[in-house]
């Protein structure tokens, strides 16, 4: 038998920001799933399960923090999942959720990421020494820049490309009004001349670390018909996993990346990317990452990503927008990042995006990666059902 | 979603191979993938399947446990993911990564799956571990142990006459003489039940420490047939959590094992065989009423979680004790139970059967 068809019906965030001192995580995780359900005009008795997802339990110091959660996503008597695969994880818990519609096992299911990183320190969370391994040293930024390095040696791309990233990145966000960072007098050289954290990386082509939480509301064709806005529709939907280190990984443009898109697109009967996608949110939480990940997942050639963003073809009113969000550079509660992505791609097809709307969007990539460039999930959804 | 339960799954999906460690008070000289690795090499090969034959890979652990964040991606290096696979990861006992799995089957995307997990108690207090699991605001500042919180259940259930301390001391007495036909347990036999460790809990009422680590590989309909001799098909299996406030629960009844139990269809055909997630003598009690067991239902032939509880792991291996039982033909109808969370918050209920029916 043939999979359900999974609808995109409601969409809640909200305001990232880098402390919300106002409110506990229940109060945090509450908030974005009432705003889903708002969007698709539903109660919480519409839902049959819910499946959360964030990053590791000790940004917030508490273990399994679902169980204390369900309540507040109204989830007693209710199946309650809870996924953890790195920073890729508000795709995969989106994935998950979706599978229990595609299935059938369930009709419309509440999925949900949050990280409230303000309470802790992220950048040293993730600089946990293990005795025997390599210590990724201090930060995300620490481990990730040797493979910039390695980008723009390999291409040849000019030292200004990241800096392009992150200007875009930021003006866009100023667009969203739920994105954390809104640097109204952003200025390229302003970019240019802020200061190198990990070299090639400067301060401001880094993401933040942000308190947010963001939900989506996922239903069978019933619920589709149902919904008072426009749904969007999964056209295809993957995870893909390689080890963090073995001889012969390519960290610029890992494998488990292209195998993941090349399976999203063969769901979605997509054979040409660059032409049939008109919008893409993808993960970067380091500006350089955007001219790589488009090599990476196939809309540009190996070694002609950055001119894709050099000559403005991923602006908001370019021919490949990207990151319209304002992207993880703008908003980066980590756990829920990935889904923040999955859900922007949403928006675009139901053509309720507001100010950061790509006129037309009819199809649109969501992306997420974790881990040591090792995670990836990524949804395809459209404005129209899948034909098949 | 109920008729999806009355009419059975979309397709059927079998436990066709199931591995564990032999859990042990304490694991210094081995690192969590080097207990995990064994385990793996010992389905694949039960099956004669390869890592790259498998279509999704789905585990369960928990960074807490492990005391470094990411800690899975340790145990995903060692299980080899070149080429890259199709893979997942829940914060959760292994129980709730096989449920995982088994819908990515049920959505005809992949025929076989490989679930594992594991989990190593030893290296802290767990006791004490587990209270960063409540609520972070009212209740873990108080750090009220898991130890503690059992006991409280076990005293409202003797309070409101549903068990005593002796018949506690006869569930611990027959789960461990059960155990000592596992192999792989950790307290196989009998023993007195000691001093108390929190009234009305003894040591002997309580699970031991243990470090662990287990295995399973579901396969769908033909492919099942192909890996083994008697598949143990899964009919059914749903889970459900109830309010994580112990004071607006009623600790002497489980509804959301029996609602989980229902919507798995437990109760539309006697089971002969329940292996329960019951880490405390007076949870057994709980669970067998909420599950309707009488006494003809072997319980924990195994020994179950008193005899080893290897935590993030024991769920997964109720499932998969109770598949062995259908794969030595010891068992036709069998109900697995696994349990997360204070005083059995959220639990997970499946019935295996021997013969797939038509």
């Amino acid at each position: 038998m043939a999979k359900e068809p999974v609808a995109v019906v409601g969409i809640g965030q909200t305001k990232h920001v880098a402390s919300r001192k106002d409110v506990s995580l229940a109060g945090l995780v509450r908030e974005a799933a009432r705003r889903a359900l708002a969007d698709a005009e539903l109660t919480w008795a519409d839902i049959d399960a819910v499946v959360i997802g964030k990053a590791p339990d000790f940004f917030e110091g508490v273990m399994m923090p679902e169980l204390y959660l369900a309540d507040a996503l109204g989830a007693v008597g209710k199946p309650m999942l809870r996924v953890h695969t790195a920073g890729s994880v508000g795709g995969s818990t989106a994935l998950v959720a979706a599978g229990l519609v595609a299935a059938r096992v369930h009709g419309t299911v509440l999925t949900l990421a949050f990280e409230k990183q303000s309470e802790s320190n992220a950048m040293w969370g993730l600089s946990l020494p293990v005795p025997f391994q390599q210590p990724l040293l201090a930060g995300a930024g620490g481990f990730f820049a040797p493979h910039v390095r390695a980008y723009m040696r390999r291409t040849g791309a000019p030292d200004t490309v990241g800096s392009l990233v992150a200007y875009k990145d930021r003006r866009n966000a100023l667009k969203n009004p739920y994105a954390h960072l809104h640097e109204e007098d952003i200025t390229l050289e302003k970019v240019q001349s802020s200061p190198m954290l990990w070299d090639p990386v400067r301060y401001s082509e880094t993401c933040p670390s942000s308190d947010g939480a963001c939900a989506m509301v996922l239903t069978d064709r019933a619920g589709a018909a149902r919904s008072p806005r426009p749904p969007a529709w999964m056209h295809g939907g993957a995870m893909r996993s390689e080890p963090t280190m073995f001889a012969g990984k390519d960290f610029v443009s890992p494998q488990a990346g292209q195998d993941c898109a090349a399976d999203v697109y063969r769901q979605s009967g997509v054979t040409d990317p660059r032409r049939e996608i008109d919008a893409v949110e993808m993960y970067v939480p380091f500006s350089w990452y955007e001219p790589m990940w488009l090599e990476n997942l196939g809309f540009a050639a190996k070694g002609e990503g950055w001119k894709l963003t050099e000559s403005g073809v991923t602006e908001l009113d370019g021919d490949l927008p990207v990151n319209m969000s304002g992207g993880v550079l703008s908003t980066n509660p980590i756990g829920a990042s990935g889904m923040i992505r999955f859900a922007e791609a949403a928006l675009q097809v139901r053509g309720l995006a507001g100010e950061h709307q790509v006129d037309g969007a009819r199809k649109a990539l969501g992306h997420a990666y974790g881990g040591g460039s090792q995670f990836f999930a990524m949804w395809l959804v459209g404005a129209k059902p899948p034909s098949s | 979603m109920a008729a999806a339960a009355a009419a059975g799954p979309l397709r059927d999906v079998a436990i066709v191979a199931f591995g564990q460690s032999d859990h042990t008070r304490t694991s210094d000289e081995h690192s969590e993938v080097e207990m995990l690795m064994p385990v793996l090499h010992e389905v694949l090969q039960q099956t004669g399947l390869r890592t790259s034959d498998i279509g999704f890979t789905c585990s369960g652990s928990s960074d807490y446990l492990a005391g470094r964040a990411f800690s899975f991606t340790m145990a995903l290096d060692g299980v080899g993911a070149w080429p890259p696979i199709s893979e997942s990861h829940v914060e959760m006992d292994g129980a709730w990564a096989l449920y995982e799995a088994w819908v990515k089957i049920l959505t005809g995307e992949v025929d076989t799956a490989l679930v594992y997990s594991y989990g190593k108690s030893s290296p802290g207090s767990v006791r004490d571990v587990l209270t960063r699991q409540l609520d972070p605001y009212y209740v873990a500042p108080l750090w009220p142990d898991s130890v503690a919180l059992a006991a409280l259940q076990a005293q409202a259930l003797i309070d409101a006459g549903e068990t005593d301390e002796a018949a506690l001391a006869g569930v611990a007495a027959r789960s461990r003489d059960l155990a000592l036909t596992n192999s792989h347990a950790q307290v196989p036999g009998a023993r007195g039940q000691g001093d108390y460790l929190v009234r009305p809990l003894r040591t002997g009422d309580v699970p031991p420490v243990s470090d662990g680590a287990a295995a399973v590989i579901l396969a769908a309909g033909d492919r099942a047939r192909e890996l083994c001799e008697r598949p143990a098909w899964i009919r059914g299996m749903d889970h459900r959590i109830e309010a994580h406030s112990l004071g607006v629960r009623d600790l002497t009844d489980s509804p959301s094992t029996r609602l989980a139990a229902e919507k798995a269809g437990v109760f539309h055909l006697p089971v002969d065989t329940a292996e329960l997630h019951a880490p405390y003598t007076s949870q057994e009690v709980v669970l067998r009423k909420a599950l309707k067991l009488g006494d003809e239902v072997a319980v924990n032939p195994s020994g179950g979680p008193l005899a080893a509880n290897p935590v993030m792991a024991a769920g997964l291996i109720r499932l998969g004790e109770a598949a062995a039982r259908i794969h030595r033909g010891e068992s036709e109808r069998a109900l697995a139970h696994a349990t997360s969370g204070p005083c059995l918050q959220q639990n997970l209920v499946a019935v295996l059967e021997g013969e797939a029916r038509g």
